[in-house]
This record gives C-alpha cells, sequence and structure tokens, in this order.
C-alpha cells in the first residue's frame, strides 16, 4: 500500500508539472507529449518509456487496491456489532475518506484515461480517436465543457483528501515517523503535496474555464 | 443532578442485546463514573432487577480493568480511564449512552463485560523476555541510555485496556502492540528476543481477528496513558527489519 502509494504521488506530481506545459501554447504542449513518446531513444523503442510506465503504474494499482480491498475486508470483520453512537475525536477527515475517496478516484482514472489516453474522446465535438484532435486540442475542448471541468475539480479534491492522509501514512507504514517531530513533519508534507499536486493539477482546468487558455 | 443513562444489556455472549434506558437521580458530581454505576444497580438491586455487569478492579487507573464507551468515546470525554473519570465531566439533564468495548476479537460476556483474553494472547506470543530468576540484578547492571530509558518507561505505561482497540475505525489494536514492542526494543533484556517478537506478536493479532492499521490515529486520543502515535512506526519499523532478517 505504502509503495505503491509513494509511486502514485512521484507520477503526479510529474504529471502535473507537465500538465503545466498548456501555459505555454499549443505548440509547446503537444511538442511535449510527443517527446514523452521518444523519451529514452535509441536506447529506448517509440514510446518504450512510456510502456514501462503504464506497466509499472498498472503493476502498482493492483496492489494499492488489493490492499485497500484486504484492509476494508478486515476491518468489517473485526467489528461485526456496530457502536449505537461512536464519536470521532481527533483524526483527520481525510483518513477516514481513504475508502470511499480511493473508489471515486479510481472511477475518475477509468474516464480519464478514456477521455484522453487510449480512447480519446472529445466531450465538445463528440469525436474521438484521431478526430478528437491533438492533446491540445482535445484538453481545452474537455474543459470547455463546464462540467468536466467540474468532474475533474471533484476528483482533484479527493485527490488532494487521498494525499493529505496518505502521505503521512506511508511514512507512518514504513517506520520513519518514529518521534513526534518526524511525525508532524510527516503531516506537514502531506498537506503541501496535497496543495502542490491537486492544486496544480486543477490550475489547467480552471484556466480554460476562465479563459487564460485557449 | 438527574440523569438519563441508555446501556447495553446482554445476558450471556450468545444472547442478542440491546439499549436499555433507565432513570437515575441524586448524582453528585464528585462521583466516579463507576460509583455512579454503583448506585443505579442498588437501585436495581432494591427494585429486583438483574445489576448491570461492568468490570473494574483498581478503581484508581492503574490496572485496566474498567473500560466503557461513554457516549461514542471510549473512557468517555476525558484523557483518563473510567473509574478515574467523575461525574462533574458531565452536567444535571444530561442522557449519557454506555456501551461495552465493540470487537469481535473481544466477546461481550455480559452487558459492559469484554473478553479481553486476545491481549494477553499477544503478549504470550511475544511480549516478554525470559530471564532467569533468582534475586534481582542491581539496578545497573545493564546500562540504559537515558533517551531510550525515558520512552521505554513512556509507554511502559500502558495497561492494556483495550480503548485503543475500542476507539479504532478498524478494530486494530496496533497502539497496545506498538506500546509493548517500543517498551521491550527500547531496553537491552529486550535485544535477544526483539526480531521474533514483533513477528510473534503481529501474528497472533492478525490471527485474533484485530483489523490492519491505517494511521487513523483515534486509538491514540483515546489511550488514558497518552500512548503516542509513534509506536505504530515503531512497530512497524521492527517488523520490516525482522521481515528483512528473515524473521
Ligand atoms: C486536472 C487534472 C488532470 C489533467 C488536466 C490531466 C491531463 C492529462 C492528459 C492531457 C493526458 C494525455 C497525455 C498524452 O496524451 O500524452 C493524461 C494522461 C494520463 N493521466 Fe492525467 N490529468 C489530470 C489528472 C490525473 C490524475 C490525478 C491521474 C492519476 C492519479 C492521472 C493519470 C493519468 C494517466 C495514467 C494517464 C495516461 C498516460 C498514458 O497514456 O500512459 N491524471 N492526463
Ligand atoms: S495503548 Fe493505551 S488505550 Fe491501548 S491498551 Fe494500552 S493504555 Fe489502553
Ligand atoms: S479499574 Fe483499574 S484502571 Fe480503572
Amino acid at each position: 500500500m505504502a509503495v505503491s502509494g509513494l509511486l502514485f504521488i512521484a507520477f503526479t506530481l510529474v504529471h502535473m508539472y507537465g500538465n503545466l506545459k498548456a501555459f505555454s501554447g499549443q505548440e509547446k504542449f503537444n511538442d511535449y507529449a510527443h517527446h514523452l513518446r521518444e523519451f529514452g531513444e535509441p536506447i529506448l523503442p517509440y514510446e518504450g518509456f512510456l510502456w514501462i510506465t503504464r506497466v509499472g503504474l498498472l503493476v502498482a494499482l493492483v496492489a494499492h487496491v488489493t490492499s485497500a480491498v484486504i484492509l476494508a475486508r478486515r476491518a468489517s470483520r473485526a467489528r461485526t456489532t456496530k457502536y449505537q453512537y461512536k464519536k470521532n475525536k481527533h483524526s483527520a477527515l481525510s483518513s477516514r475518506t481513504m475508502r470511499w475517496g480511493g473508489a471515486a478516484l479510481l472511477l475518475f482514472i477509468i474516464w480519464h484515461l478514456v477521455n484522453f489516453s487510449f480512447g480519446k474522446v472529445n466531450p465538445q465535438t463528440g469525436e474521438t480517436g484521431a478526430a478528437a484532435g491533438d492533446p491540445y486540442t482535445l484538453m481545452v475542448d474537455t474543459f470547455d465543457v463546464w462540467w468536466m471541468t467540474v468532474i475533474y475539480l471533484v476528483a482533484m479534491l479527493a485527490l488532494g483528501f487521498h494525499l493529505h492522509h496518505g502521505t503521512w501514512s506511508a511514512t507512518q507504514t514504513l517506520g520513519y515517523t518514529n518521534t513526534a517531530t518526524s511525525r508532524q513533519r510527516a503531516k506537514q508534507a502531506g498537506w503541501l503535496l496535497a496543495i502542490v499536486i491537486a492544486g496544480g493539477f486543477s490550475l489547467v482546468p480552471l484556466s480554460v474555464m476562465f479563459g487564460i487558455i485557449e | 443532578m438527574k440523569l438519563t443513562l441508555k446501556i447495553w444489556r446482554q445476558a450471556t455472549t450468545d444472547a442478542t442485546g440491546a439499549m436499555h434506558t433507565y432513570q437515575l437521580d441524586g448524582v453528585s458530581e464528585d462521583m466516579s463514573f463507576l460509583e455512579m454505576l454503583d448506585v443505579l444497580n442498588e437501585q436495581l438491586n432494591a427494585s429486583d432487577e438483574e445489576p448491570i455487569a461492568f468490570d473494574s478492579d483498581c478503581r484508581e487507573g492503574i490496572c485496566g480493568m474498567c473500560g466503557l464507551m461513554i457516549n461514542g468515546q471510549a473512557h468517555g470525554p476525558e484523557v483518563t480511564t473510567t473509574c478515574q473519570l467523575h461525574m462533574r465531566s458531565f452536567k444535571d439533564g444530561d442522557e449519557i449512552t454506555i456501551e461495552p468495548w465493540r470487537a469481535d476479537a473481544f466477546p461481550v460476556l455480559k452487558d459492559l463485560c469484554v473478553d479481553r483474553s486476545a491481549l494477553d494472547r499477544m503478549i504470550q506470543s511475544g511480549g516478554y523476555i525470559s530471564a532467569n530468576t533468582g534475586s534481582a540484578p542491581d539496578a545497573h547492571a545493564a546500562p540504559v541510555e537515558k533517551k531510550k530509558a525515558d520512552r521505554a518507561f513512556d509507554v511502559a505505561t500502558c495497561i492494556g485496556c483495550g480503548a485503543c482497540v475500542a476507539a479504532c475505525p478498524n478494530g486494530s489494536a496496533s497502539l497496545f502492540l506498538g506500546a509493548k514492542i517500543t517498551h521491550l526494543g527500547e531496553l537491552p533484556q529486550g535485544q535477544p528476543e526483539r526480531w521474533d517478537r514483533v513477528i510473534g506478536m503481529v501474528s497472533q493479532h492478525d490471527h485474533d481477528g484485530f483489523g490492519g492499521c491505517t494511521n487513523i490515529g483515534e486509538c491514540a486520543s483515546a489511550c488514558p496513558k497518552e500512548i503516542p502515535l509513534d509506536v505504530i512506526s515503531q512497530l512497524n519499523k521492527d517488523l520490516r527489519t525482522a521481515m528483512v532478517k528473515g524473521r
């Protein structure tokens, strides 16, 4: 859980940074998408790097979801008679919404890949595949549809929650927070990554909606 | 003061239980929570009703026997044990919900009493040191660094009450486990069996059906002895080291 989660943190950080290329205009953004496919050539074949990343992410996803299901099942078996009344005193909301938030993110990722990766569905023109347009056009067209932007922003809120708890939880699970200070730092890192990653991702759809990117 | 008490009643482990409502008058704010229940039981006795079964022993916060879910919080609203909770934490007219610890590893014996032997089984699976008996060794025979001695002492205050399990949304006993692992792991006497201890105790924990920890942190805020969350990190670190060592 922790190791696959850390891999997702690294991926989302890099992906978020890459998305910010949208602010450099259509050409730069499409060049970037193209370079991702040529990355590592000639040692790697065309799209070699991309496929290594895809396989790695898929393995991590399977590990992450499997651990989540096991933990959820153990938890439901550990207390089959629920409390009539239970207060949660000091825990963060994010820590108690990891399961629902994770499921929401999974749905989002499926749509997101259909939208931008292997499906390429342009919700504005209704075109799919190559006709959906270059990566930049597809992205701008998508976020020009207001409810698409809303879906993405809601997903980024869920991502922020997930990262807020996930970051500190991973360090704790790996046994790196053995003092009050290191625990506090890990929690601060959770806030930082949640804001930087979810916030950074949100900039692009927001900018399209407000006409800063067109 | 006058209180409305909603209390879980269950005749035996296999019987189905239910919440019962009782009215209690004349409660003084100087009474402890358990004394308040004693008064209720006298009232029940007087009217030929079965008194409410609840656990207690020392009534001074050191044995870990008492432990009730009071208004949705383990040991109630203060950072202390149920026996050291006083009625001044409540006010006249309050409605108080009282339930037993809820965990399948802690079956209800009767009313508010649960069987916490699962914690003892964890201790038997590694929460000890093997030493020859005889006269006690000199206190300074095995030097211990001040920092380690302090940490070991702080977490050795765990009284095994089970509040961490009761409060945990996952029903995990990781805080208890972490306290024991850290206590013995910080001391020279705990070293020879250190890596087998963590494997043994964690296996027993999982075997008895406690949930897995997802670092929510409700345990540490429920703990009457303020055992900090970093013992769970220590537990994970020891577990990782033990696995690398192939135990
Ligand atoms: C507002 C937020 C996001 C935007 C605007 C965005 C945008 C994009 C775009 C344009 C692509 C296609 C890139 C290309 O064709 O080269 C893409 C691919 C992808 N995105 Fe996102 N993304 C966002 C959030 C996320 C999040 C949160 C995740 C995962 C947790 C994610 C995972 C992926 C994956 C796995 C791919 C596929 C890469 C591949 O084709 O192998 N994205 N994204
Ligand atoms: S860690 Fe705290 S709450 Fe858990 S058993 Fe020990 S004293 Fe009780
Ligand atoms: S009765 Fe001993 S700790 Fe409460």
